[in-house]
């Protein structure tokens, strides 16, 4: 015990000594937790929006005005012809254009009935539904404003309620998803390089030769970046709670319990890429490169999982962040209690054991 | 120049000797793309709904099939009350939950009007939005079919329609993949060739060999030139395969010109090649490298505008996602492979990657120095 504890000191002097690595650890996770917290959100703005108007009556300007009073659209100048608007469409000025044909007014007063077209950019296929949705909902306003002279009876009215995110705070869903991606891709790669460094530069050999057990070895290794990593992860939420007004509902003891557990989970991963790589290249890149884009995406932040056909999900069901994104998004924006969140913390315990255990078979105590 | 096409031949030779890099590169991206564009799906086609029904209605039976059967909603759960429906949401098995309040057929019908409650899981705000939009819409018919059957004909003057029409240009299908394919390929070229550049420099720095180079007369705009080829050459493989995946896999053939397409690739990767030399020179070891450049890279990724609208972010945030060299790119394949854009629509992108090519590898040749 004794032992351990040395060894653990003596790789905290290792990471403590690197100043640089350190600034980079903590000051990189702050700074990318403001930035996407304050610029990602799901929601759709700022549309620029052509409006093609052959008829250039009063029922067209207050569509118009109407649009322009919503801040989803920016409105660019009036595009005169359907070339005008092709050429934009091409060069990426706008994401959409709104058509009134000639005699809207007209049509609208003396047949009752009239006509709008809306062309959506649908390269962004999301964006153009939305963008559609916009348009018609704002349209759909403007009808029932000229209908109103006769109220309509036998109506149904709608009540929306927004639970959990009352002030539709767009970064709310993004903070538990970039937290669970930081901390994994971090936690991963600062693991996995350590083994393999050791071993590049034949510091390992000496480790091996010792009376040390290869756990031992192992956890001395892990240990103090369990502690940097639950660093990070305080930094991040005092930031998210006080810079980024994310509320923390539930216990915040459970939370780092919960982060605690999720972390050890990524060090094993980091311990096992360590082990079957032979360079610090290999396994940077294996880390970094191989689970950057797959973590981002079966994470379930960006995209809804349940829309991925059945082996995706299934793949999704691998990856530790997956979890813990569940949890973090329960326990902090939701307010409930470890009764709501025990599943993913079996899978995650499972997840460790499993991964430590692979990691431990692998580790040969002599080097090629 | 004979020292360059020496220096070339010696990098080429490190990188084909270890296999497991070769593998990484190629066989690592051309993997993901397969992959992840099927995994990026963002139809919002299955919204989970739990219903509370308080009323047990003709009205509210009726309303309930209609939403069934109306192809977006999946009802996951008939509830007995609000709180119940809650469990669901708690659970992440429902994002919706409908609430038809007692005696609804019978105030809609003597009354005249009657609410309806909807609770939205408002944590993911798209889903929320548009399930949200969806059931309004469908309850919104819904309300016209009673109208229709309460009220006789000609007792009304017919109320004014506006028709609104629409159509989507350039993906009419509005299919996910055409939008995702091009942009995951754009991320995976910058994940290789950022990354591979990045570790470059500061690998024979921490192993000691670049003391070897130093001592030497080669000049450093060779030495760089020496290192960004390789990467260039297997770079625009890359790229290329990452076509051929889009076309194979996916269908997706180019509408603008090929040519084009490689210039912007070939200049972008210079940029980005210089970006990672750059991360190189400044680091002292592989892992400050390798951290800088995935702190930048995500930032890239993130906010290219693949997974989130620019136009949607603050507009500090537009100026940083505008200042990256992988939001002009993604956008640029995306016009150029779905609405045919020519040279001329994207030549502002394409003088912007120029520059930006030209300041990093002239900061990185710079930087580096050859006495350390």
């Amino acid at each position: 015990m004794k032992q351990l504890l040395v060894f653990i000191r003596k790789e905290f002097y290792h990471v403590f000594r690197d100043r640089r690595t350190l600034l980079i650890l903590f000051g990189l996770p702050t700074a990318q937790i403001m930035l996407f917290g304050y610029a990602l959100s799901s929601e759709v703005k700022n549309i620029n929006l052509a409006v093609v108007d052959f008829s250039k009556d009063i029922a067209t300007q207050q569509i118009i005005t109407k649009i322009q009073s919503s801040s989803y659209f920016n409105l660019q100048q009036s595009v005169l012809s359907y070339a005008d608007m092709e050429r934009a469409f091409r060069e990426g000025k706008i994401r959409a254009a709104i058509i009134f044909p000639t005699g809207f007014n007209d049509d609208l007063r003396h047949v009752n009935k009239a006509q709008i077209q809306i062309i959506a950019d649908a390269s962004d296929p999301n964006t153009a539904t939305t963008i559609t949705n916009y348009l018609t909902g704002i349209i759909g306003d403007y009808q029932q404003q000229i209908n109103a002279a006769a109220a309509l009876p036998y109506q149904i009215q709608t009540e929306t309620r927004m639970l959990y995110n009352p002030d539709m705070n767009g970064s709310l869903n993004f903070i538990p998803g970039v937290l669970a991606l930081i901390l994994m891709i971090v936690c991963t790669t600062l693991t996995s390089v350590s083994i393999v460094r050791e071993k590049e530069l034949g510091t390992m050999e000496v480790l091996l030769v010792s009376p040390f057990k290869p756990i031992l070895v192992l956890i001395a290794k892990a240990v103090p970046y369990l502690v940097l990593s639950l660093l990070d992860f305080a930094l991040i939420l005092v930031l998210a709670v006080f810079v980024l007004d994310v509320p923390v509902r539930g216990s915040v003891v459970l939370l780092f319990a919960e982060s605690t557990l999720f972390i050890i989970c990524c060090l094993s991963l980091g311990l096992l890429i360590s082990n079957i790589t032979a360079s610090q290249q290999v396994a940077m890149l294996a880390s970094m490169m191989g689970m950057m884009l797959p973590t981002i995406l079966f994470t379930g932040f960006m995209f809804p999982l349940e829309n991925m056909p059945l082996p995706l999900q299934l793949v999704s069901n691998i990856v530790p962040s997956r979890w813990y994104y569940l949890i973090v998004k329960a326990i902090m924006l939701k307010g409930l209690g470890f009764g709501a969140v025990w599943k993913e913390t079996v899978v995650l315990i499972g997840m460790a054991i499993g991964l430590l255990g692979i990691s431990l078979k692998n580790f040969n105590i002599r080097l090629a | 120049m004979r020292i360059l096409k020496f220096l070339l031949r010696k990098e080429f030779r490190q990188i084909f000797r270890d296999k497991s890099i070769l593998a990484m590169i190629f066989a690592m991206p051309s993997i993901q793309l397969i992959i992840l564009p099927l995994a990026a799906n963002f139809d919002v086609k299955n919204v989970n709904l739990a219903i509370v029904d308080n009323d047990h209605s003709t009205y509210s039976q009726r309303l309930i099939s209609k939403v069934g059967s109306s192809g977006y909603f999946r009802i996951i759960e008939a509830s007995h009350s609000f709180k119940e429906a809650l469990h669901t949401v708690e659970d992440n098995r429902a994002d919706l939950i409908m609430e038809i309040p007692a005696g609804f057929e019978r105030n809609l019908v003597r009354e005249g009007s009657q609410k309806l409650s909807l609770a939205v899981d408002a944590i993911n705000g798209t889903k929320a939005g548009l399930g949200g939009a969806y059931l309004s819409r469908i309850i919104g018919d819904f309300n016209g079919d009673v109208r229709l059957q309460w009220i006789q004909p000609g007792r009304f003057n017919e109320a004014t329609v506006i028709d609104v029409t629409s159509s989507n240009w350039f993906n009419p299908l509005g299919e996910y993949r055409f939008f995702m394919v091009p942009g995951i390929l754009v991320l995976l070229l910058t994940l290789v060739g950022g990354f591979l550049s990045a570790l470059n420099i500061v690998r024979e720095k921490e192993i000691g060999t670049i003391e070897q180079i130093n001592v030497t007369p080669i000049q450093k705009w060779q030495f760089i030139l020496g290192k960004l080829i390789p990467f260039w050459v297997l770079g625009m493989i890359v790229f290329t395969i990452g076509l051929l995946i889009a076309r194979l896999v996916y269908g997706i053939i180019p509408v603008g010109s090929l040519a084009t397409l490689y210039l912007f690739a070939g200049v972008y990767l210079v940029a980005l090649l210089g970006f990672g030399l750059l991360i190189s020179t400044y680091s002292d070891t592989q892992v400050q490298a390798m951290f800088v450049a995935f702190f930048f890279v995500m930032i890239f990724i993130l906010m290219s505008g693949l997974f989130t609208a620019i136009d949607s972010m603050p507009p500090w945030a537009r100026a940083i996602a505008y200042m990256t060299p992988v939001t002009h790119f993604i956008e640029v394949v995306r016009m150029i492979i779905l609405k045919g854009s020519g040279l001329a629509d994207v030549t502002r992108q394409l003088l912007y990657e120029v520059g930006f090519a030209i300041v990093l590898n002239g900061w990185a040749i710079w930087n580096y120095r050859k006495t350390n």
